[in-house]
C-alpha cells in the first residue's frame, strides 16, 4: 500500500519538474512584452466596455490612447463619454500628457410622436423592433421620419439611461445619460443625436426630423416642425439652420435666449431644464404653446 | 404530375373571384402615378404641373440600364407631381393627373383585332419592350427588357410563361389566359423571337383545368409552344422553382435562370408583350383581383394604373365591417397596406380584404424543433436557425445560412405551429446583410 503512494509521489512529482522546466522556457521564448501604462490607463478607465469611444472596450481603448500616446505625444481626439473628463485628464497624466477639455453630451430624441401629438392609423403587429418596423411602412402614426416606439434604443442602451413611457409609448433619456451613441447607432430612423449639455443642463432642440412639407407633416404629427421659418428669421445668433422643411439648432452657436421656442407655432421646439418665466405676459406663449419638458428625469428617479 | 422537388406548402386557395369575368374598371376621376414602378433606379418625370397629357404620352422616363419608363394610363391635366403615399407605406413621387375625357396617342392601334405577323427583327423588339415600360407583372416588377438581353456567354434555350398563379385567393391570371389567350401566345412568340429560342413552355397548376385545356388547344396553332400541367404546391410561382418543376433544371446559389439557360416571364406580362410590340400601346393597365372573404362582389379588373385602390374597393362592394387588413397582393407574399387612397401600380396583382380572424396574429410560443420549416423551405434553408441567428444579431452566421438566397414566400411562418415570425427575422437579417455586403465592398 505504501509503495504505491511513494511510486505515485515520485512519478508525479518528476512530471511535475519537467514540466515546469519545459514551460519555464516556453514562457521565455514567446514573452509578450507589454507597456505597463496599458493596465494603468485601463485601470482609471471607467470599465463600461460600451465602446462609446469607438474601440472594443475599456481595454482596446486603453492600448490606442498607449499607442497614440508614444507614436503623437498626444491624445487629442480621444474621449471616454463615459468617465468625462475626469477620467480623460486622469488617463492624460498616467501618460504624462493633457487631455483636451470636451463639452459634457447627452443622447437628445428629436421626436415627439407620442400617441397624444401623433395619433396611431394603423395597428403594425410584426416583431417588436423598430428596425423591422422601419423596412415595413412609415410606421403606426403615419409619419415616416418618427419614432416607432419598439425600444430599439431602450435595448441598445447600457447605462438603463433611456426608458419607454408606457403612457405615450416613446422613449424618454435620463440625466444619467453618458452619450456613449449605443442608441443613436440603434435607432434606424436616425431620430437620437448626441448635443451638448449645455450651461446648467439647459437645452433647447427642434424635436422633429420631418422633411415633408407643412401640410403632410401636420397632418401626422400635431408638433411635427412644418419648415415655416419663423425661428430661423427670429434667432439673433444665426444658430438655426433650415434645410428640406426642417429646422435645426446648431447647439454650439445656440444661446439659450428661448426666441425660437415662443415662435414656433407648433411646438416642436422643446426647451429643457428651464426654469419657469414669471414676468412675461401669457399671451405669446399661449399662442405658441411650447410644450416644457420639466425634469422628467426626477420625476422618474421619484417612481423608483 | 410534375411539381418542384424540395418544400413546398398547399394553402387552402380561396379563389373566389374565378367565374368573374374581366371588367373594364371605368375612368377614375383622378389618378396619381408613382415614377418609380419598377425594380431598380426611380425613373425621371418629365412634365410638370399643367401639362397637358394623352393615354399613353411617356411621363417618366427610366435612365439606368435597370428601370422603366412610366406612361400617363389617362389623358388631362397634370395637376402637380407630389409625394404620395404608396403600397411601400412611404411617400414616393407620383404624377397627379386630373382626367379629362378619354384621348389616346394616336400611334396606339386600339383595334380589336388580332395581329398575328411579327415584323419586328429581335433588337427592335427589345427596344420596344424597353420603350412602352414593360416590367414583370408577376409581382417583382423586373424591367422585361432585361430580361430579354442575354448575356454575353450565356444562350437561353427554353422560354418558361408562369401560368401557374399559385397564391391564394388570386384570380387575375387565370382569367387572363381564359380571356386573352390568343394574343397571349402571340406575345410568347415575340418574346421567342426577342430571346432566339424555339420553345416556350407555359406551366399552369391543375386547379386551373379549364384554363389548361383552352390553352392546349389554341397552342396547337402555335409553333414550339407547349402546356404543362402541374401539381398545386405553394410557391410554384417562383422563377428558380417553375423551371425545376418544368425542365429540372437547379439554378445555382446567388444566379439568375439564365445560367440554366431559361427565361421566366408570367402570363401577365406576354400579353402586355403583345399589345406593346403589335399593338404600339404602352403598358398603362394590368388586371386586379379584388377578393376577400367577406366582401360582396369579389372581381377581376382592367384598371389604370394609378386609380386608388379605395376606388377599387367601392366597386366591388365597399369594405366590409369586419375587414381588418387590407393587403396588396396575394396572402402569402403581399403587403399589408397603410392606408386605401394608395394608386394601383404595375406591380399590383390584387387587393385582399382580410376579416378580423385571419389578420390577427397568432401568440408566438417557443420553437418546438419540428423542423417543418425546413421541410417546406423551397430554397432548402434552414428557417429556424436562420431566424435564430437573425434574432441574436450574429448576421455573419446569417449570410453563412445562405440567407441570401430566401426568396420571402412565407412557407416557413405558414406552417409553423408555434406560430414563430420566422419569416420576419429571416427578413431583417437579410436587410441587415445586404448593409454589411455593401459596407465591405465600400472598403
Amino acid at each position: 500500500m505504501n509503495d504505491v503512494i511513494i511510486y505515485a509521489v515520485i512519478s508525479l512529482g518528476l512530471i511535475g519538474a519537467v514540466s515546469a522546466v519545459i514551460l519555464y522556457f516556453v514562457a521565455q521564448k514567446f514573452k509578450v512584452i507589454e507597456d505597463p501604462k496599458i493596465d494603468l490607463a485601463e485601470e482609471a478607465l471607467p470599465a463600461a466596455n460600451c465602446g462609446g469611444c469607438g474601440y472594443p472596450g475599456c481595454r482596446g481603448f486603453a492600448e490606442a490612447l498607449v499607442k497614440s500616446a508614444n507614436e503623437k505625444q498626444s491624445i487629442d481626439g480621444f474621449n471616454c463619454p463615459v468617465g468625462g473628463n475626469d477620467v480623460m485628464a486622469a488617463v492624460a497624466g498616467i501618460l504624462g500628457l493633457i487631455a483636451e477639455e470636451k463639452e459634457p453630451q447627452i443622447a437628445v430624441i428629436r421626436c415627439s410622436g407620442s400617441s397624444e401629438n401623433a395619433p396611431k392609423k394603423v395597428n403594425y403587429d410584426g416583431p417588436a423592433t423598430c428596425a423591422f418596423a422601419h423596412n415595413l411602412s412609415s410606421g403606426e402614426s403615419g409619419c415616416p421620419y418618427g419614432c416607432l416606439g419598439c425600444g430599439d434604443c431602450v435595448a441598445a442602451c447600457d447605462f438603463d439611461a433611456i426608458y419607454m413611457d408606457e403612457e405615450t409609448g416613446f422613449p424618454i433619456v435620463k440625466d444619467n445619460c453618458v452619450a456613449c451613441g449605443a442608441c443613436v447607432i440603434a435607432c434606424p430612423r436616425n431620430i437620437i443625436e448626441l448635443r451638448n449639455k449645455g450651461k446648467k443642463d439647459r437645452r433647447i432642440f427642434v424635436s422633429c426630423i420631418n422633411e415633408e412639407k407643412g401640410g403632410p407633416a401636420k397632418k401626422n404629427c400635431q408638433v411635427a416642425c412644418i419648415g415655416c421659418g419663423k425661428c430661423f428669421k427670429v434667432c439673433p445668433f444665426e444658430a438655426i439652420t433650415m434645410n428640406n422643411n426642417l429646422a435645426y439648432i446648431d447647439y454650439e452657436k445656440c444661446k439659450l435666449c428661448r426666441k425660437c421656442v415662443l415662435e414656433c407655432p407648433t411646438g416642436a421646439i422643446h426647451e429643457l431644464n428651464f426654469p419657469p418665466k414669471k414676468d412675461k405676459p401669457t399671451e405669446p406663449a399661449e399662442l405658441a404653446e411650447p410644450k416644457v419638458i420639466k425634469a422628467e428625469t426626477k420625476e422618474e428617479n421619484n417612481k423608483e | 404530375m410534375k411539381t418542384f422537388k424540395i418544400g413546398g406548402v398547399h394553402p387552402a386557395e380561396n379563389k373566389f373571384s374565378a367565374d368573374q369575368a374581366i371588367e373594364v374598371f371605368e375612368l377614375p376621376k383622378q389618378v396619381s402615378i408613382p415614377i418609380g414602378q419598377s425594380l431598380g433606379a426611380p425613373s425621371k418625370a418629365i412634365v410638370a404641373k399643367g401639362d397637358v397629357v394623352k393615354v399613353g404620352q411617356l411621363i417618366a422616363k427610366g435612365e439606368a440600364f435597370i428601370s422603366s419608363n412610366i406612361h400617363s394610363s389617362v389623358s388631362g391635366k397634370v395637376l402637380k407631381v407630389d409625394d404620395v403615399l404608396d403600397q411601400s407605406g412611404y411617400r414616393k413621387t407620383s404624377v397627379i393627373i386630373t382626367v379629362e375625357g378619354d384621348e389616346w396617342e394616336e400611334s396606339i392601334d386600339r383595334s380589336k383585332e388580332l395581329k398575328k405577323d411579327i415584323s419586328l427583327s429581335k433588337e427592335e423588339i427589345v427596344k420596344k419592350v424597353h420603350e412602352m415600360g414593360i416590367v414583370g407583372l408577376g409581382g417583382a416588377t423586373f424591367p422585361s427588357h432585361v430580361k430579354l438581353m442575354v448575356p454575353q456567354g450565356k444562350k437561353a434555350d427554353v422560354l418558361i410563361i408562369n401560368g401557374v398563379e399559385c397564391e391564394p385567393y388570386l384570380t387575375a391570371d387565370h382569367r387572363l389566359m381564359l380571356e386573352k389567350a390568343d394574343e397571349m401566345m402571340v406575345g410568347i412568340q415575340v418574346l421567342m423571337k426577342g430571346l432566339e429560342v424555339d420553345r416556350a413552355i407555359i406551366g399552369i397548376e391543375n386547379n386551373k383545368p379549364d384554363a389548361i385545356e383552352h390553352l392546349k388547344t389554341i397552342a396547337q396553332k402555335y409553333q414550339g409552344i407547349e402546356v404543362e400541367a402541374l401539381k398545386v404546391q405553394y410557391p410554384q410561382g417562383g422563377e428558380k422553382q417553375l423551371i425545376d418543376a418544368l425542365i429540372g433544371r437547379q439554378v445555382p446559389s446567388g444566379k439568375l435562370p439564365i445560367e440554366v439557360g431559361a427565361v421566366v416571364n408570367n402570363v401577365g406580362t406576354a400579353f402586355a408583350v403583345y399589345e406593346a410590340v403589335q399593338k404600339n400601346k404602352p403598358l398603362f393597365e394590368r388586371v386586379v383581383t379584388v377578393t376577400g372573404k367577406s366582401l360582396s362582389k369579389p372581381g377581376n379588373y382592367m384598371v389604370r394604373v394609378g386609380t386608388s385602390i379605395n376606388e377599387l374597393i367601392e366597386k366591388a362592394g365597399g369594405i366590409p365591417e369586419d375587414t381588418a387588413k387590407i393587403v396588396s397582393g396575394g396572402p402569402m407574399m403581399g403587403k399589408a397596406l397603410n392606408g386605401i387612397d394608395i394608386p394601383v401600380v404595375k406591380g399590383t396583382s390584387g387587393v385582399l380584404l382580410f376579416k378580423e380572424n385571419e389578420a390577427k396574429r397568432i401568440e408566438p410560443t417557443n420553437c418546438i424543433r419540428c423542423g417543418k420549416c425546413i421541410t417546406v423551405c423551397p430554397m432548402g434553408l434552414e428557417p429556424v436557425l436562420i431566424a435564430q441567428y437573425s434574432e441574436a444579431e450574429m448576421y455573419e452566421n446569417v449570410e453563412a445560412e445562405s440567407a441570401l438566397d430566401c426568396i420571402e414566400c412565407g412557407s416557413c411562418q405558414y406552417t409553423c405551429p408555434a406560430a414563430r415570425p420566422l419569416l420576419d427575422y429571416i427578413r431583417l437579417g437579410k436587410f441587415r446583410v445586404g448593409q454589411i455586403i455593401r459596407n465591405r465592398s465600400k472598403k
